[in-house]
């Protein structure tokens, strides 16, 4: 049962990270009508940004969220700018060409970073790295309980964003009807270009969080790229709730996974499901709420 | 006969190419166009022709480099065995795989096979007792030299190519076509899509299978970040294919040659160009920049996929007339 109790703890707090990574993920989903296959790459950018502080300049890597999500949002907008936007003008045969792009971005920005960095291990050791906290019996990971705190108060601060600013309703309109927003006087080329720089941010945060807890190298992005389009597609594309509910479904999965059946299935798990959700329930969870 | 005479000309250049070069290292550069080749004419058939977006080529080619490695490390066969049966593996494969994920379209499809991928990258590693998982499998080649290599894999590219051109020709090029540019109209006008995709994507396996058998006999060493690699395989397949020219019969030829070059140009530093200039001059400045741009073959592999997609979306083969214009702006001041 204590095992239980904890593998539960534990699943959750980390899906409280993979709800944010898995929200940046479905807007861009929601206003580009693309899966964004460099996310866990920007991810990976955001925690070098947050090595470098921590390491060269001594700033907690909590604090380096001033930086390191205004920096990656600036890099998403130049991104979507000068890669994703003149895309939409080129023809093509095939319409997963930004999609493709996208890897090849992913590719640039790993191999930029094993060129300054080298393919080493690097982590972010702090003082309350391994610090841990007892409740009841159960330990809680200090510095993982912070990043669900802070995930939780961005998730809510997203939320009001979208619903209750000016910007954030533009958004939710193009991601709703690209072409009856514009009639409506929205720019969507401007609103794509912002909605970019938000994912970007996001998972940046995600990142920023992840390393005092976590070893980084250049080719973290990956497994972080497939898991963030696993919580995409479980939550239902372009569901914000459904990523929250994708992120958690997905930590409780791998927890429970790498407790029972074996650490080296953890990944493995994440993929698994995501293929008997596409078959099973296409749509994901935002199909069961009619929301 | 007249449109066949450019291939047959280039064909007979590639049957004479190993007795005209005698060079190992040249050879082995055009055998990895040759099973590129292969694995882009493929890769081709399914999301050039028929439109549903392949991002797990390395599947298929990993397990047929699989089946040939067990087949002479678990039962003592020659890995040659593998080249059939690896292709009818990959094909009971894909049969169900297709059957399956053939209900989703466009970018869902693809993330399944990508899906598909990492499963079966996961399933090599961890299965140790069957597959040595990351210690990977040591076959023992069959030839010193690398002719023979050469003309097996030019065989087998002829016959993707070969294969991809018949089809194409077919009945079922045309249910492929119409499926890619409209899966509803398609199947209103009475084309079973399932079955026409399945298809596509069994043929496509089968040559994806068959190179990946060929990379087991011919490198004579496989493990699982080697052949199920996404980025080196799956994403270097699309690349073959996009660059080449995406629903062409020539496009994954074109593709792989142009591909390969550009790889081994930063790879080898020029050919061993800059190498050789930087110990000839002595200086620091060569020497280092020859390090740097080894080491950035494959940052320069992502810059290609960003630059065809913006500039090149249908392909060298695709966007020809295009291409000729811009690069022989010389003809029109000519003829002005």
């Amino acid at each position: 049962m204590e095992v239980f109790l904890q593998t539960l703890v534990a699943g959750i707090l980390k899906g409280g990270l993979y709800a944010l990574i898995g929200l940046g993920m479905t807007l861009i989903m929601g206003v580009m009508g693309i899966i964004n296959l460099a996310h866990g790459q920007l991810m990976m950018i955001a925690m070098y940004v947050t090595y470098v502080l921590f390491h060269y300049m001594g700033v907690d890597p909590y604090y380096a969220l001033i930086v390191s999500m205004p920096s990656l949002f600036v890099l998403g907008m130049l991104i979507q700018r000068f890669l994703l936007n003149p895309l939409m003008k080129v023809e093509a045969i095939l319409p997963e060409n930004q999609v493709l792009m996208t890897v090849g971005i992913g590719m640039v920005l790993t191999e930029v970073i094993r060129f300054i960095f080298s393919s080493n291990y690097l982590s972010a050791q702090t003082s309350y790295s391994s610090e841990v906290r007892f409740v009841g019996g159960i330990s809680i990971s200090y510095p993982l309980s912070i990043a669900f705190v802070v995930a939780t108060v961005l998730t809510l601060a997203l939320f009001w964003f979208l619903i209750k600013t000016d910007l954030g309703r533009s958004i939710r309109a193009v991601s709703q009807d690209p072409e009856a927003a514009e009639l409506m006087g929205i720019n969507a080329e401007r609103i794509k270009i912002i909605t970019m720089g938000l994912g970007s941010a996001l998972v940046a945060a995600a990142g920023t969080l992840l390393l005092p807890i976590y070893y980084l190298y250049p080719d973290i992005g990956g497994p972080f790229t497939r898991r963030a389009f696993v919580i995409t597609i479980l939550g239902g594309l372009g569901s914000t709730v459904g990523a929250i509910f994708g992120g958690v479904t997905l930590g409780l999965a791998e927890a429970f996974g790498s407790t029972y059946i074996g650490m080296e299935f953890e990944e493995m798990i994440g993929l698994v499901i995501f293929l008997l959700v596409l078959l099973f329930l296409p749509g994901g969870f935002k199909r069961l709420t009619k929301v | 006969m007249k449109q066949y005479s450019g291939a047959i000309l280039l064909l007979a250049v590639m049957l004479v190419f190993p007795l005209a070069v005698q060079d190992a290292y040249y050879q082995h550069l055009m055998i990895l166009v040759l099973l590129w080749v292969a694995i882009g004419s493929g890769w081709n058939l399914i999301s050039g022709y028929a439109g549903q977006v392949l991002f797990g080529a390395a599947a298929f080619f990993g397990v047929g480099a699989y089946t040939a490695a067990l087949l002479s490390h678990k039962l003592g066969i020659s890995a040659w065995w593998g080249l059939p049966l690896g292709a009818v593996i990959t094909f009971a494969l894909a049969l169900p795989f297709g059957w399956v994920c053939f209900r989703l379209r466009g970018p869902y499809f693809a993330l399944a096979t990508l899906a598909l991928n990492e499963i079966f990258r996961h399933i090599a590693t961890i299965w140790e007792s069957l597959t040595e998982g990351m210690v990977g499998i040591l076959v023992m080649q069959t030839f010193v030299s690398k002719v023979p290599y050469y003309y097996i894999a030019l065989g087998i590219a002829v016959a993707s190519v070969l294969t991809v051109e018949i089809v194409v020709r077919s009945r079922w090029g045309y249910y492929f076509v119409s499926i890619r540019e409209d899966q509803d109209a398609a199947e209103s006008l009475g084309i079973d899509t399932l079955r026409y995709k399945s298809v596509a994507l069994c043929l496509s396996s089968c040559m994806i299978g068959l190179a990946g058998a060929l990379y087991t006999n011919y490198m004579g060493f496989i493990d699982p970040r080697v052949v199920f690699s996404l980025h080196d395989v799956s994403i270097a397949a699309i690349l073959v294919g996009i660059i080449g020219g995406v629903g062409t019969v020539s496009g994954p030829a074109v593709g792989a040659f142009i591909m390969v070059a550009v790889m081994e140009i930063f790879r080898s530093g020029g050919f061993g160009f800059l190498g050789k200039l930087s110990s000839a001059t002595g200086s620091p400045f060569v020497a280092t920049l020859t390090k740097y741009i080894s080491e950035a073959h494959v940052l320069s592999f992502g810059l290609l996929v960003i630059f065809v997609i913006l500039y090149l979306p249908n392909g060298v083969v695709g966007d020809w007339p295009i291409l000729k214009k811009k690069l022989l702006f010389w003809r029109r001041q000519a003829t002005v």
